[in-house]
């Protein structure tokens, strides 16, 4: 005998399964397997691929990397656990492998290799060899699969749909002797015929159009729980029972008012319903357009140096450390580090940022942004699933699948919800008719079955996670990873944002900003001479200085006889003329006689500036100054999150008047300085402590634990992972812009819930009272059953197309066109 | 008298729905849990999880591969938002979940709608 979900081949102490005396199975997981779904395993010796398995490790939670020296691959073919076996000591054995690991359930293979190793052929070569298919895994999680069984599923509902509304115009005709002319009359043997014929169609309309109402209902009902297809099934199959036996037995009704069919609501409601479940399918696919858009950004192939030669191979096969070549105009294929060449890249849909980015040797470079302009060769650093593409859609994946915290209150409610609509019908069954007008067993009917038909309690349901995966995708499109929806709804609230100052609130490197001359000197000269001395300089305010000179278009010259003396000073000969470079002291030691310009450097120091004297073949020629640079668009953002009411602290390690001075360019209003790195966390505390809820923003290690206590951690994109890792919000462009566009953000999404929320319970908390007839006695206004079956079908497509609006939301910071 | 039965009749299935939806505790099937490395439950999704009740021990790997099967999109996601994962559940894939929870006590997990539920007890 051979177990047939693993094919192993099994003996008489085999686990056996009740009303499957054929068979028996090697393990529980086996047998679990085939209890889920015997018919899939009936015919498993023709067929030994069933077709759920191909698609192998569409998730890629159970095996996320570990580093960057792990492949991924998905193998085929496995049916037992000693397959798994099989694979691993294959893989194993390849020269380079350090460990191989299989996991059977999502058909994965895990291989750590060691660092810059070229293994994936090898290793799709060694699975091959052992007599199973194997392929790199991508990141794409089978979306195809998915969209095209969603596409399905929506044209067999429209399918139903028709069937359901052609039944229902004849039917809706023939159902209102009274209304309609041509109608036999009613208590004729024509029309009994007829209304005979109504049962039988109508019964079809629920059997096929209808099905999913009822096997929903009861596969919950097993579940000991009640959802929307229990409330239709239960509503549409009374009035069609109520229907039938009125007219197949009308001697069980003494009133001839009681005869009356209402076979309409049945082929009404389920057409509406059903045309309402088709439109918000199509509606949901809207809200994780974002994340499929991401998706779609990875490109499809690379071109590697191998072997000296150029090959264009499937980029899932790129690995660390290969040369890829980029030319104009096409995809970055993986993320790398440019080795040779420049160009400017296009990184708006990682980043955001419209304008593309120079791009020269030493400069990072991302997967899935477009080179514009040159071309340029890049070692690969990540690829597969450490890309940041891949992360990003991981995280934002993640995010999607969290909860807000305003949602755990509904799911409490959506708890309860079902059951009270029931025992609603039943309550209002009885009041009508116990002291309902005659017929009053009709009323009661009527109003129980439009109560039953009118709760709608999918659009609850709806209303907080479609506007968090459209709030959230929205994000990652304006280059803001929010990890989760606690994050996105606490950041609405946000009061105070506290700002680390180097990296932060300014580009984190020294540049040169100011330059004094004395005598016969010109900036340029100047420059030119300090930045040629420093030219040899490793010393990062040199480097300042020598960038400085280079974007002024300065040439610069070699220097000789470089000397320099720490923390005081640098002296070089530059074109025979003898450059000294340094703090007063130095020059006083030289020579040069700098007192004049004793005054310039206190107010350059004042604006929390470095400066240095410059002295010539022994005469003072300036005074140039480095600092570090508040970030292009730091003041607009903290200009918009005052008019946001936010009060915006900086926090800095740095002394007073440096940060002071910093302060007073952007307008921060409350600094925070010489601050101990272990001390930010508390100083965050401190703010809390105030009654405030903080958003703390930061680059940088030491600012991981304040990220890590702030209300909403906000971190820069260009920082560090580990602050990544402790923040709840990556500002990906690095920018404040993003601190601005988060909170807007959180505010456009929570209204957006809000509104939903509001909706979903006012139409149910109105509705249900109304369908049960508490208007009848004061306005003898009773609801039909058809217009209940309308608005449920509509209420829950209208709270998903109000989250669909979300997809129009736009930063205002964009908009003004601060950040362009 | 029609109306006293129909009352009463109607009183009684209230009282039916009361116990079976809220009051009745779903014995619920237990997963068999295995005791090397991880511990692992298979789970069909279909109109809700069976089994709907996981008995885990605390501190160790918890590895849950669910199986989708029905074309409703209600299912399609599953939470656990106590251990912040989650992960979409494409039809008739095998989809591991893998948390480790440290505390004793029950934890819910549920579609993105909160109408499927299911809970892990950890002891």
């Amino acid at each position: 005998m051979r177990d047939p979900v693993c094919g192993m081949r099994v003996g008489e102490s085999a686990l056996t399964v009740d009303g499957h005396p054929e068979v028996g199975f090697c393990s529980e997981y086996c047998r679990t397997q085939f209890i889920a779904n015997p018919g899939r395993y009936s015919d498993r010796a023709a067929e030994p691929r069933s077709t759920a398995k191909a698609k192998a490790g569409s998730d890629s939670r159970a095996t996320r990397a570990v580093g960057s020296s792990s492949i991924h691959l998905a193998v085929e073919g496995m049916t037992c656990a000693s397959c798994v076996a099989t694979v691993e000591s294959a893989l194993s054995a390849v020269p380079g492998v350090i460990d191989a690991r299989v996991n059977f359930a999502t058909e994965e293979a895990t291989i750590d290799v060691a660092g810059g190793s070229h293994l994936t052929d090898d290793l799709l070569a060694a699975v091959s060899a052992a007599g199973y298919n194997a392929r790199q895994l991508s990141n794409d999680p089978d979306e195809d699969g998915e969209q095209g069984r969603r596409q399905r599923l929506y044209r067999t509902l429209l399918r139903k749909f028709w069937f359901a509304a052609l039944v229902s115009l004849p039917v809706i005709y023939f159902s209102y002797p009274e209304i309609f002319p041509g109608v036999p009359e009613k208590g004729s043997t024509a029309l009994n015929l007829i209304w005979g014929g109504m049962a039988l169609v109508t019964l079809a309309v629920m059997g096929w159009s209808g099905s999913q109402f009822f096997t929903g209902a009861w596969s919950a009902f097993k579940h000991r729980s009640a959802n929307m297809y229990t409330l239709i099934a239960i509503g549409i199959s009374a009035a069609w029972l109520y229907s039938t036996v009125a007219l197949l037995f009308p001697g069980f009704f003494p009133e001839e008012k009681l005869r009356d069919v209402f076979f309409d609501v049945t082929a009404v409601v389920t057409a509406l319903v059903v045309l309402g479940s088709a439109l918000e399918l199509r509606a949901r696919a809207r809200t994780s357009e974002a994340l499929k858009k991401l998706i779609g950004l990875q490109a499809k192939t690379a071109r590697v140096l191998r072997d000296d030669t150029e090959r264009e191979i499937p980029v899932e096969r790129v690995e660390v450390d290969d040369v890829v070549v980029v030319r104009p105009g096409e995809k970055i294929p993986v993320d790398g580090v440019v080795v040779s060449g420049g160009s400017a890249v296009d990184e708006s849909m990682i980043t955001g940022e419209p304008i593309p980015v120079e791009k020269t040797e030493g400069d990072s470079v991302i997967g899935a942004t477009i080179n514009k302009t040159g071309s340029f060769r890049f070692r690969a650093t990540k690829v597969g699933r450490d890309t940041m593409l891949a992360q990003i859609i991981q995280m934002v994946r993640d995010a999607q699948g969290s909860k807000a915290p305003i949602q755990r209150t509904v799911d409490k409610v959506a708890g309860y919800f079902v059951p009270a609509v029931m025992i609603a019908a039943l309550l209002t069954f009885m009041t009508w008719f116990t002291f309902g007008p005659i017929p009053a067993l009709v009323y009661a009917v009527i109003t129980a079955v439009t109560v039953l038909v009118i709760a709608c309690p999918c659009a609850l349901g709806l209303a907080t996670p479609t506007s968090l995966m459209v709030g959230i995708g929205k994000g990652a499109e304006n280059g803001i990873l929010i990890k989760s929806g606690d994050a996105l709804e606490t950041a609405h609230r946000i009061d105070t944002v506290v700002l680390d100052k180097t990296g932060t609130v300014t580009k984190g490197e020294p540049a040169l900003t100011d330059v004094v001359t004395f005598g016969p000197f010109t900036d340029d000269e100047v420059i030119f001479l300090a930045a040629s001395a420093e030219s040899g300089s490793e010393h990062p305010l040199g480097e300042a200085i020598v960038s400085g000179a280079r974007a002024r278009g300065l040439n610069l010259a070699d220097a000789d006889d470089f000397d320099a003396v720490p923390g005081h000073g640098i002296d070089a000969t530059v074109n025979g003329r003898r450059v000294v470079l340094g703090n007063l002291k130095f020059m006083a030691d030289r020579g040069v006689a700098a007192g004049t310009a004793e005054e310039r450097l206190e107010h350059l120091a004042n604006e929390g500036k470095t400066a240095m004297v410059v002295g010539v073949d022994g005469e003072l020629a300036g005074v140039i100054a480095v600092a570090d640079t508040v970030k292009d668009d730091s003041v607009a953002a903290i200009r918009r999150l005052h008019d946001l009411g936010i009060e915006v602290v900086m926090i800095t390690g740095d002394n007073h008047r440096t940060a002071e001075a910093i302060a007073r360019q952007v307008g921060i209003d409350r600094v925070l300085a010489e601050v101990l790195p272990e001390d930010k966390a508390t100083q965050v505390k401190l703010l809390q402590a105030e009654g405030k809820l903080v958003a703390m923003v930061g680059d940088g290690i030491n600012d991981a634990p304040a990220l890590a206590q702030a209300d909403v951690g906000m971190a820069m994109g260009t920082g560090t992972d580990v602050a990544m890792e402790s923040g709840d919000v990556t500002l990906v462009k690095g920018s404040l812009t993003g601190i601005v566009t988060a909170i807007e953000l959180s505010k456009a999404t929570i209204r957006n819930v809000h509104q939903n929320l509001v909706g979903a319970f006012a139409y149910n908390t109105l509705g249900v009272p109304v369908a049960a007839g508490v208007l009848y006695p004061f306005f003898g206004i009773l609801l039909s059953p058809l217009l209940a079956g309308a608005a449920m079908a509509f209420s829950s497509v209208t709270v998903v197309s109000n989250a669909n609006r979300l997809r129009r939301w736009r930063p205002s910071l964009i908009q003004q066109g601060v950040s362009r | 008298m029609s109306a006293v039965i129909v009352n009463l009749v109607g009183l009684s299935l209230i009282g039916l729905i009361v116990w079976y939806f809220w009051l009745s505790k779903p014995q619920g099937s237990l997963a068999a849990v295995g005791s090397s490395g991880a511990q692992e439950a298979f789970i069909v999704v279909r109109g809700g999880y069976s089994p709907d009740t996981i008995q885990v021990k605390a501190g160790r790997p918890v590895r849950l591969v669910f199986n989708r099967q029905e074309a409703d999109p209600c299912s399609e996601k599953v939470v656990f938002d106590a251990f912040g994962v989650s992960a979409d559940l494409p039809e008739g894939a095998n989809i591991p979940v893998e948390f480790t929870p440290s505390e004793p006590g029950e934890y819910e997990f549920a579609c993105q709608m909160g109408m499927l539920r299911g809970k892990v007890i950890v002891s």
